[in-house]
Parts: C-alpha cells; sequence; structure tokens
C-alpha cells in the first residue's frame, strides 16, 4: 500500500463518474454548451442536424413582421400538426370501403379524444392550404423569386401541388358520399384527355386519360383497390415528397443568403439598440479561403451587416408563429367538427355533390370542359407561374411589396380587372348560357378550346401582356397576371361555394334551392 | 505545390462498372415498378343483369333496378336501356321530365341521352339489352347505337 494520504477509497471515483453521468450526456448530446454568446449560439445552429436548415444568423429584415407575416413557418406548423394528429387518427383508420366509414365514426364517437384529433388534422390541412397560397403570394409581390432564388419559387410550387394532393387524398378516406363522388370525379378528370382524344378518334391507339385512370383505381369501379392506393398516398408517399421537397426549400434559403432584401435594407432599417451586429466597420483586411472556395468570404468589404444570432431571435418568433397556428386550429376544432355525410352509396351522387371550398375554383372550371378546367387550364396557371423567375431578370424592387415598376397603383388596376373580367364572364355565363346551349350539334372540341374558362385565361394573358408593353417590363406583366389569377381563383370559388345549388344551377343564396 | 486534385483514371473499370450496374437496376426497377400498378386481373362487379319490368310501367317512363347506374325504358316500339353514368366525370344523372339531368356538374340530357346543355362531351351510351321469356336481359358492358330498341321474339 502506499503510504499517499490522497489515496482515495476503491470506488470513489466510479461514483463521481456516476454523479456527472446525466451532466455529461447532456452535454455530450448539446455539444455547443449554452447558447449564451454569438459563439455558442451559431454552434448551436450549425451543431444541430435540424437547425442547421437555417442559418446561424438571419438579417433583421428578415424578422421584422412586415417582411413574410411568418406565412411560410405557419404552413410547416400547420403540416407538423397534420403529421402529428394523422399519425395518432392512423391507430384506428381502417382503410376499407364501409369499413372506413364506421372506423371514422370510431373515431369520432367512441374513441377518447378522437373526434379533436380528427377536427384538428381537418383544420391544420384547411389553414395549410390558406397559408400556402398566401406565402406564395408574398413571395410573388416581394418579388422574391428572383435570382438567386428561381429554382425555390419553382419547388414552391411542386409544394403547392403536393399540399392540394394530400389536402385531395385525405378527403376520400372517410368513405362518405363526399369521399366517393370525389374520388369517382377526380378519377374521371385523371381520364379527362380522353375527351381529345375521343374527338380526335384516336384513343384506341393512344389513351392516357385511360391509363391514368386505372392507375389511381387499380380497378375498373371505385373500390377497395382505388380506397387502397388513395391511402397510400395520403399516408406515405405524398407525405414523403412533401418532407423531401420542404427540406430542400429550407435549405436553399440558406444558401442563397437568406430571405429576399432590398439591397438597400441596411439604409432602410432604423438602428436597434440592445442588438448589435457583429462587425460594426468594413475589415481594413481581406480574407480568402484558399482552394476551397473562390472569392472572398463572404463578409469581407461591406459596412455593418445588421445580422442577429438565429437563437434565440428567429427560433423564438418561429416557435411563436408555430404556437399561434396551433391556438388557431385548436379553437377552430372546438368550434367546428370535421364534416360526415353518409355512407358512400356508388348509385345516388349527392346533389349538388361540392368539393371542399378549396376545389370548388377547379368544380366551377370542370362544369365548363373536364379536359380543360381539370388538366388544361391548372397547367397552364402553373407553368405560368413556373416560368415567371425565368422571364424577370429585372432587379427592381426586389424584397418590396408591390416592388417593381407599377407598384401598387398596377396591382389596384389589376384586381379590378381581374374581378371585373372574371365576374362578367361568369354573369354572362350565368346568363345566357356557353356555345352548347346555342349550337346543340357543335363538336367537343371546339367546347373543350373555346369555353368560358380558357376566355377568362386569355383576357387575363392578354392583358398581361400589354402592360409587359406600357411599362416595358416583364415584372409589371407578372404583377399583373398574379394578380387576375388570384382574384380569378377566389371569384370562382365564392360562386362555386355559395352560387350554386342543385345540378350546379345558379341561385342566389341556399335559401332558394328546391326541396324534394 | 499542387492544389488540383488527381485527374481520375481514364479506364476507371469499377467506377463505370459500379455506376452502369447502378443506372440499369434502376432503370430495370422502375420497368418493373411502373407494371405493378396494374394486375393481370381486375375484379369488377358482373355487368351483366336479368329483370321483370313491372307491367304497370308508362310508355317512356324510366324504371331504375335498384343500385344499378342505368334506366330501362318500355315503350311502343321495344324495350331500351341508356346508362345514366354521365360522360362528363362519372356521376350518376337522374332521369326527368325532360330527359336526365346530373347533379355534380350540371349536364342536361334528352330523352335519347343527347346532349342538350353542360359540360358532358358524348351522349349517354344505349346498353345492348335482349328479351327472353318475359325478361329483359342487359349487359353493362356492351353499348349499342342510340336508337336501338329490343321487340319481343
Amino acid at each position: 500500500m502506499s503510504p499517499s494520504t490522497e489515496q482515495r477509497p476503491p470506488l470513489a471515483e466510479f461514483w463521481d463518474n456516476l454523479r456527472a453521468a446525466p451532466r455529461r450526456i447532456l452535454d455530450t448530446a448539446f455539444r455547443g454548451g449554452s447558447p449564451s454568446t454569438d459563439r455558442t449560439r451559431s454552434t448551436f445552429v450549425f451543431g444541430n442536424v435540424f437547425l442547421h436548415l437555417h442559418s446561424a444568423r438571419v438579417h433583421r429584415w428578415t424578422l421584422r413582421w412586415t417582411a413574410t407575416a411568418g406565412l411560410g413557418i405557419a404552413t410547416t406548423a400547420a403540416f407538423l400538426i397534420t403529421l402529428v394528429t394523422g399519425v395518432l387518427l392512423m391507430f384506428y383508420y381502417k382503410p376499407y370501403p364501409d369499413v372506413a366509414y364506421q372506423s371514422i365514426k370510431d373515431i369520432h364517437f367512441v374513441v377518447p379524444t378522437g373526434r379533436f384529433m380528427r377536427n384538428i388534422h381537418r383544420w391544420a390541412a384547411n389553414v395549410m392550404v390558406v397559408t400556402v397560397i398566401l406565402h406564395m403570394a408574398r413571395a410573388f409581390y416581394t418579388a422574391a423569386y428572383r435570382k438567386p432564388r428561381e429554382f425555390n419559387w419553382v419547388i414552391g410550387m411542386g409544394l403547392l401541388a403536393v399540399t392540394l394532393g394530400l389536402s385531395f387524398t385525405g378527403y376520400l378516406l372517410p368513405w362518405d358520399q363526399l369521399a366517393y363522388w370525389a374520388i369517382t370525379i377526380g378519377a374521371n378528370i385523371a381520364q379527362s384527355p380522353r375527351e381529345v382524344t375521343d374527338a380526335l378518334e384516336i384513343t384506341e391507339w393512344f389513351d392516357p386519360g385511360g391509363f391514368q385512370r386505372a392507375l389511381l383505381l387499380g380497378s375498373e369501379v371505385v373500390g377497395e383497390e382505388a380506397l387502397i392506393r388513395f391511402y397510400l398516398l395520403h399516408v406515405m408517399i405524398l407525405p414523403l415528397v412533401l418532407v423531401g421537397l420542404m427540406s430542400i426549400h429550407f435549405w436553399r434559403i440558406r444558401k442563397d443568403g437568406g430571405l429576399a432584401r432590398p439591397v438597400d435594407a441596411d439604409q432602410r432599417l432604423e438602428p436597434e439598440p440592445g442588438v448589435y451586429p457583429v462587425f460594426t466597420q468594413a475589415p481594413e483586411k481581406t480574407y480568402q479561403l484558399a482552394a476551397v472556395v473562390e472569392g472572398r468570404t463572404p463578409a469581407v468589404g461591406r459596412g455593418p451587416e445588421n445580422t442577429v444570432p438565429s437563437m434565440p431571435h428567429l427560433f423564438y418568433a418561429e416557435l411563436g408563429v408555430l404556437m399561434l397556428t396551433t391556438l388557431i386550429c385548436v379553437a377552430l376544432s372546438i368550434v367546428s367538427d370535421a364534416p360526415l355525410k353518409e355512407l358512400a352509396n356508388p348509385s345516388v351522387p349527392e346533389n349538388p355533390a361540392k368539393a371542399p371550398w378549396y376545389f370548388l375554383g377547379l368544380q366551377e372550371l370542370v362544369a365548363f370542359s373536364a379536359f380543360m378546367g381539370g388538366i388544361g387550364i391548372p397547367t397552364i396557371v402553373l407553368a405560368g407561374l413556373g416560368l415567371i423567375p425565368y422571364l424577370d431578370r429585372e432587379s427592381e424592387g426586389t424584397g418590396l411589396w408591390f416592388g417593381g415598376p407599377g407598384g401598387w397603383p398596377l396591382v389596384k388596376r389589376a384586381l379590378v380587372v381581374g374581378f371585373g373580367a372574371s365576374i362578367l364572364v361568369e354573369a354572362f355565363v350565368i346568363r345566357y348560357g356557353w356555345i352548347r346551349e346555342w349550337f346543340p350539334s357543335v363538336g367537343q372540341l371546339v367546347v373543350t378550346v373555346l369555353n368560358p374558362g380558357t376566355l377568362l385565361t386569355l383576357i387575363y394573358g392578354a392583358y398581361s401582356v400589354w402592360l409587359v408593353k406600357r411599362y416595358r417590363s416583364t415584372r409589371a406583366g407578372a404583377l399583373g397576371l398574379f394578380t387576375c389569377f388570384l382574384c380569378g381563383f377566389l371569384v370562382l370559388t365564392v360562386v362555386g361555394t355559395y352560387f350554386r345549388g342543385p345540378n350546379w344551377d345558379f341561385y342566389w343564396s341556399p335559401s332558394q334551392w328546391p326541396r324534394h | 505545390m499542387r492544389l488540383d486534385p488527381e485527374p481520375l483514371p481514364r479506364r476507371d473499370w469499377l467506377g463505370l462498372a459500379s455506376l452502369w450496374s447502378a443506372a440499369s437496376a434502376l432503370a430495370f426497377g422502375f420497368i418493373g415498378a411502373m407494371r405493378l400498378p396494374k394486375a393481370a386481373v381486375v375484379a369488377a362487379p358482373s355487368k351483366a343483369l336479368k329483370l321483370t319490368l313491372p307491367e304497370s310501367l308508362p310508355a317512356g317512363e324510366a324504371f331504375v333496378p335498384p343500385g344499378r347506374a342505368m334506366a330501362v325504358f318500355r315503350d311502343g316500339e321495344g324495350v331500351y336501356a341508356i346508362s345514366t353514368i354521365c360522360t362528363h366525370l362519372g356521376c350518376v344523372v337522374k332521369p326527368n321530365a325532360e330527359g336526365f339531368e346530373c347533379p355534380c356538374h350540371g349536364s342536361r340530357f334528352d330523352h335519347a341521352g343527347g346532349v342538350v346543355k353542360g359540360p358532358a362531351p358524348r351522349a349517354l351510351p344505349w346498353l345492348q339489352v335482349r328479351l327472353a321469356n318475359g325478361e329483359v336481359h342487359i349487359d353493362e358492358g356492351k353499348t349499342v347505337p342510340s336508337g336501338t330498341k329490343a321487340k319481343q321474339a
């Protein structure tokens, strides 16, 4: 035995390690340490696989409420809510005709908190559709799609399409009357290229419509095969695609240097006491990361950069938006239950058979022509929107609301044109009918090509081209076109929701619907 | 000092083999997966049915067999059946005094199934009808030209 007085009992070191274990587990899990300095706040972000989709610092321009209104985060929040509640609903939902209906009834009436979960799921999905459209409008009106963010705008269009796809596949699952007839109509819209191939008499050799319908339904009739396919799309394929696209969408924001802001953002911002920039003046030295990147490091040669650490400034704001979105969804769920109609009846559709509100504009369009309304015009609109960043190569007004030539006065006039044209076309069709009523023997191709929907699209397109010429600016035309499309979407949706009754006839109010 | 990385060997056999095998595996896998959604045999309910028309059915009045998307008529020229699946987007149309009306998108058809209004691209198809031993045999899977009416042999 050594005579040392510092000799400790045999298990002393073991006990010390055991006592220190909880703190060490925490320290090794979160290696950056407490986010109390600029440096540790940065490590807090880039040391975390999830958070590092963000940049470590964020420009103060971006944090202003009026820059984004938090709409992108609200969309993400709504998606997270549907994700959690959707997984919970999957414990009880059974994707088989008629059984599915009973399981939704179980969720509604028997399962504790089941009704609440289903309500939140449905409301969050609705909120997500609203916020994704508003978010797109924000990105458009602040010209945020411009270089280098062109492709992120295109990914955003993909996210819009997947969001609508998730909503569509979702409301089919209860297998009630709405679900059954929505699948039927949806599958027939997929089949509607036949409207053209039939008219050209080439369906026998070239039938993309029939292929799409068979792919969706897996059978000739709407039944168990169709339900399981829509279920698979809803709970697996589309969410995976959505998460993948979202990750790219977020990551590219970081790679593009944060959100779009005006060149003179720093001059426009008032200095904020208590928030200090990292570099208070332009450094005199220049730095270069040899052999790794070309050019100078990003912060070199600039004045005060006006950024603040993402932790806590951005994350707390994001958490705030998440909580606000949750609050809205919970409040709506308490006030209003998700609807469940009667069990699906394949021989009697509801009258009127109405889709959820966000598809009623589309339903109004397919009531003119199945192919044009269901596939043609949506494709034209999506392609037109997707092309905007590649046609608008200007720089005036980036990051500013209604920025660019024309500005807010132009948008005001476009609102008048957009609402005016769509209301006039609708009123004309409701009052005087369309080609089929005037010349019953006219060929289907004529109705497909020349219907109120294509007419409205043409008017909007022509107006936008005129704006391009008048202002000598593509941005001006884009401002007009986007505003017109928004107006058209609103008018068609409102007409489909409030002014269409039995047999899709026009009524001023549901109280005038005939009883039967 | 050399900063450029070494150029890739011109004949990197292993690399090329893995690249091409991965690409062809993906291609074949994709072709196979594309065949998956369409089964070789597709189950569907029987399309043929037998029925007896009520004696009291007035001429030109629709008789709708329960659970079927068709309307059966009898008049002086014979018996005929018209499919009630809308040629627009597949809703089931309802017989009314003027012909047929669609609840989903407002198409209207005359008594013979011809389109008079709305988005429907084609007339409602007429179904094959045979009469045997006082029963009406209808096959939903077979269409006949409009105006074909079955007469008692």
